[in-house]
C-alpha cells in the first residue's frame, strides 16, 4: 500500500509513480490532493489493484484500463473510462461529459449525475460486457451510437428530467435500463421501449447489488420500482440510408 | 517574432483551448494571482502559442477614459498611430504597459497604453456625427486594418486585455498581473491548430468593454463575417473568435438587445424546441432567429464573455466543448475543467455543468457608494 501526495504533480509523474508501484507489487494506492491530473490509471492491468482518489481526477480517468478498480471520493471530469477494457471505476460525486467513450468491458458506477454523451460508442462482444450505472440524471445524447453493453439510469433524485434530448440517438446494439419512464418524445426513432421482465431483473440484480454495496446504499431503495428496457429496433439502422432496400 | 499584421491566408482558426473566469458580484477585487493559478491547472490544454487575460475594474482612476492597449512591431508604426491618436483624442496619460523580464517570454512587440477620450472637434465630425463609442470602434478598426505593424488589443473603459504568445501563466508573469486588481477576470490558454500563434491572435478578443475568450471553432465564421461587414466591422484578424466580440457589440450596444436575448441569438434554440414553447416565447424566439439568422454561431464552442455589467459563460447548442461553473458567496467561477476552479476555491457552495446553449449570466449588483480604489498598475 502506498500513499501519493499528488499536490502540484504533473500527470506524467503521477502515472509513472503508479506504474512503478505496480511493478514493485503494490496493490493499493491512495492518491491525495489530486486536482486535474489527466489519464490516471492509463492502460494499467491487474484485477487486484485498487486506486483510491481524493480530489478531482482530470480527464480520461482509467483510459484503456484493463482490470484494476479506481474509486473517486468526489467528482470526476470528462471522458471517464475512455476505451476501458476491464475493471471498475466508482465515482461518489458527479462525472463530466462522455463517460465510457468506446468502452468495451468493465463497470463504471456513478452515484451522482453524469454529463452529455454517456456511453457513446460503447460496445460489447461475447463475454466482454461493459456496464455503466448512473444514480442521478444525465445530459443529452445519452447512449449515442451505442453498439453494445448495458447502461442503467436510476434517476434516484426523482427529478422529472432524468435525461436530456436525443436520447439513444443512433443506438444499434446493447441495452438501456431505466428505473423511471421518461418523456417518450425524447426517444430516438431507432429504439423501442419495453417493461423489464423477470430475466432482465435477474440479470440486473447482480449489478445493482454490487452498486448498492459499493456506495453503501440500500438495494431495496434502488431496485424497488419496475424497470423499463430500451433496445434498438435494428442492428443496422442506416443500412439503406443511401441505397434502396 | 511574427509580425503583427496577420497576412496568413487562412479563413479560420481551430483550437482546443482552456478557459477560466472569475467574477465577484459585489465588485470585491482580487489580484491576477487567482486567475493565473486556475488557468495554470489547464496548462496542457494549450501549447504555449497563446495566453491572455481580461480584467475589469483595474483602471479605477481613469474609469471615464478609453484605455487603449496597442502592440507595435516597430517604432515607426508607433509614430504613425500616435499621430492619428493625437489628432483625434485627448490623451490624458500614456506609458509603456508594465512588463517584467521573464525567462519565458523573450520575444515580444512593443506594448504601450493610452488613457484618452475622443476630441469633440475632431476632423471626422465634418462627415458624420459618431458618438464616442462608435468613434472608438471606428478607430480600432481603422488602426488594425490600415496601420502596418500596429494592433489595438484593448479599448474599453476601466478594463484591459493582457495577452501574447506563451503559456498563460508566463503571460501573467510577463504583465505582472499579481500587481493588478480587478473584480472580474477571464483567462485563456490557446492551442492553435490552423493558424500560427501570433501576439494579436491570442485571446481575449476585445472591443470597447466587450471581451471574449473562446474554446472551439466557429464553423459559421464566413456568414458571420459577411453579416458583420455590412455593419462596418472590419474582420482583420482572420481568427474566428473575433466575430463573437463584434456580434455582442452589434446586438447589445447598437441594437439594444438585453444580454439574455443576445445569447439566444448566438446559440439559438432548435426549432423543434421552439415549437414546444408558449406562444409569446415562440413568437419572440422565431422572430430573433429570422432577423438574426446570420449572427447564429454554428460549430463547437465554449465562451466566456465579459462586459462592464457582468459575465456570460455559455456552450454551443449541443455541448461540444466543456464548461463547468461554481459559486462561493459572491464569487462565481467558470472553467473548462472543474479542477481549475478547485485550485482557487476548494469547496464551492455549488458546482454544476451548464446545459448546452444555456448561458450562465452573472451581473454586478449596483453599489450605492463605491470606495475610491487604488490604480491597479
Amino acid at each position: 500500500m502506498i500513499t501519493i501526495d499528488a499536490n502540484g504533480m504533473h500527470y506524467r509523474d503521477l502515472n509513472r509513480l503508479i506504474r512503478e508501484g505496480i511493478g514493485r507489487g503494490v496493490k493499493k494506492f491512495f492518491l491525495e490532493n489530486v486536482n486535474g491530473q489527466y489519464y490516471i490509471g492509463d492502460g494499467i492491468k491487474g484485477d487486484d489493484i485498487t486506486i483510491n482518489i481524493n480530489g478531482i481526477p482530470g480527464n480520461d480517468l482509467g483510459v484503456f484500463m484493463d482490470g484494476p478498480t479506481i474509486a473517486v471520493n468526489g467528482n470526476a471530469q470528462d471522458n471517464v473510462g475512455n476505451t476501458m477494457n476491464a475493471g471498475k471505476i466508482l465515482i461518489k460525486g458527479d462525472a463530466g461529459d462522455v463517460v465510457g467513450y468506446g468502452m468495451r468491458g468493465g463497470r463504471i458506477y456513478i452515484l451522482g449525475n453524469a454529463g452529455y454523451r454517456v456511453g457513446i460508442h460503447m460496445k460489447g462482444y461475447n463475454e466482454q460486457l461493459p456496464v455503466i450505472i448512473i444514480g442521478g440524471k444525465v445530459g443529452s445524447f445519452f447512449a449515442e451510437y451505442m453498439a453494445g453493453g448495458v447502461i442503467v439510469l436510476l434517476g434516484l433524485n426523482d427529478t422529472d428530467d432524468a435525461a436530456g434530448d436525443y436520447f439513444a440517438a443512433g443506438m444499434h446494439g446493447g441495452v438501456i435500463y431505466l428505473r423511471k419512464k421518461i418523456d417518450f418524445s425524447k426517444y430516438s426513432k431507432e429504439v423501442e421501449l419495453y417493461e423489464a421482465d423477470d430475466n432482465d431483473m435477474a440479470f440486473l440484480k447482480k449489478y445493482l447489488l454490487e452498486y448498492a454495496d459499493d456506495f453503501n446504499i440500500s438495494f431495496e431503495d434502488i431496485a424497488g420500482k419496475p424497470f423499463y428496457k430500451i433496445v434498438p429496433s435494428s442492428a443496422r439502422p442506416y443500412a439503406h440510408l443511401y441505397t434502396s432496400a | 517574432m511574427l509580425k503583427l499584421k496577420n497576412k496568413f491566408s487562412v479563413e479560420r482558426d481551430i483550437s482546443g483551448c482552456g478557459l477560466c473566469g472569475i467574477i465577484n458580484a459585489k465588485k470585491v477585487k482580487t489580484t491576477g494571482e487567482d486567475i493565473k493559478k486556475a488557468i495554470s491547472v489547464e496548462h496542457d490544454r494549450g501549447n504555449g502559442l497563446g495566453g491572455g487575460f481580461a480584467v475589469y475594474g483595474n483602471y479605477q482612476d481613469y474609469a471615464e477614459l478609453y484605455a487603449f492597449h496597442i502592440m507595435y512591431d516597430n517604432l515607426s508604426a508607433k509614430g504613425n498611430v500616435e499621430e492619428y491618436l493625437k489628432n483625434n483624442f485627448i490623451i490624458e496619460k500614456e506609458e509603456p504597459i508594465p512588463t517584467s523580464k521573464t525567462s519565458k517570454i523573450k520575444d515580444h512587440p512593443y506594448l504601450h497604453r493610452y488613457f484618452m477620450k475622443p476630441k469633440s472637434d475632431r476632423q471626422d465630425k465634418l462627415f458624420h456625427d459618431l458618438g464616442d463609442d462608435d468613434f472608438v470602434v471606428q478607430s480600432v478598426m481603422s488602426i488594425n486594418e490600415k496601420y502596418d505593424g500596429a494592433y489595438v488589443f484593448s479599448s474599453g473603459k476601466n478594463m484591459g486585455a493582457f495577452k501574447g504568445v506563451g503559456y498563460p501563466e508566463d503571460i501573467a508573469d510577463f504583465y505582472k498581473l499579481d500587481e493588478v486588481e480587478g473584480y472580474m477576470w477571464t483567462a485563456h490558454n490557446r492551442f492553435p491548430t490552423n493558424t500560427p500563434g501570433w501576439w494579436g491572435g491570442a485571446h481575449p478578443f476585445t472591443l470597447l468593454d466587450w471581451s471574449i475568450v473562446h474554446n472551439g471553432e466557429i464553423s459559421s465564421y464566413g456568414i458571420n463575417k459577411r453579416y458583420l461587414e455590412m455593419y462596418k466591422y472590419n474582420l482583420s484578424l482572420k481568427t474566428d473568435t473575433e466575430v463573437i466580440t463584434y456580434i455582442f457589440d452589434l446586438l447589445v450596444r447598437k441594437h439594444g438587445l438585453p444580454i439574455e436575448l443576445a445569447t439566444t441569438v448566438l446559440a439559438a434554440p432548435f426549432y423543434q424546441n421552439i415549437d414546444k414553447m408558449d406562444n409569446k416565447k415562440k413568437e419572440l424566439l422565431t422572430t430573433l432567429r429570422q432577423i438574426y439568422g446570420s449572427a447564429l454561431l454554428n460549430g463547437p464552442f465554449a465562451i466566456v464573455f465579459g462586459y462592464s455589467g457582468g459575465m456570460v459563460a455559455m456552450n454551443d447548442r449541443i455541448k461540444l466543448r466543456p464548461l463547468v461553473a461554481a459559486t462561493m458567496g459572491d464569487f462565481t467561477y467558470v472553467a473548462s475543467e472543474e479542477a481549475a476552479i478547485r485550485a482557487i476555491c476548494p469547496s464551492p457552495d455549488l458546482v454544476w455543468s451548464p446545459k448546452a446553449g444555456e448561458p450562465v449570466i452573472v451581473k454586478f449588483e449596483e453599489l450605492v457608494a463605491q470606495k475610491g480604489g487604488l490604480i491597479g498598475l
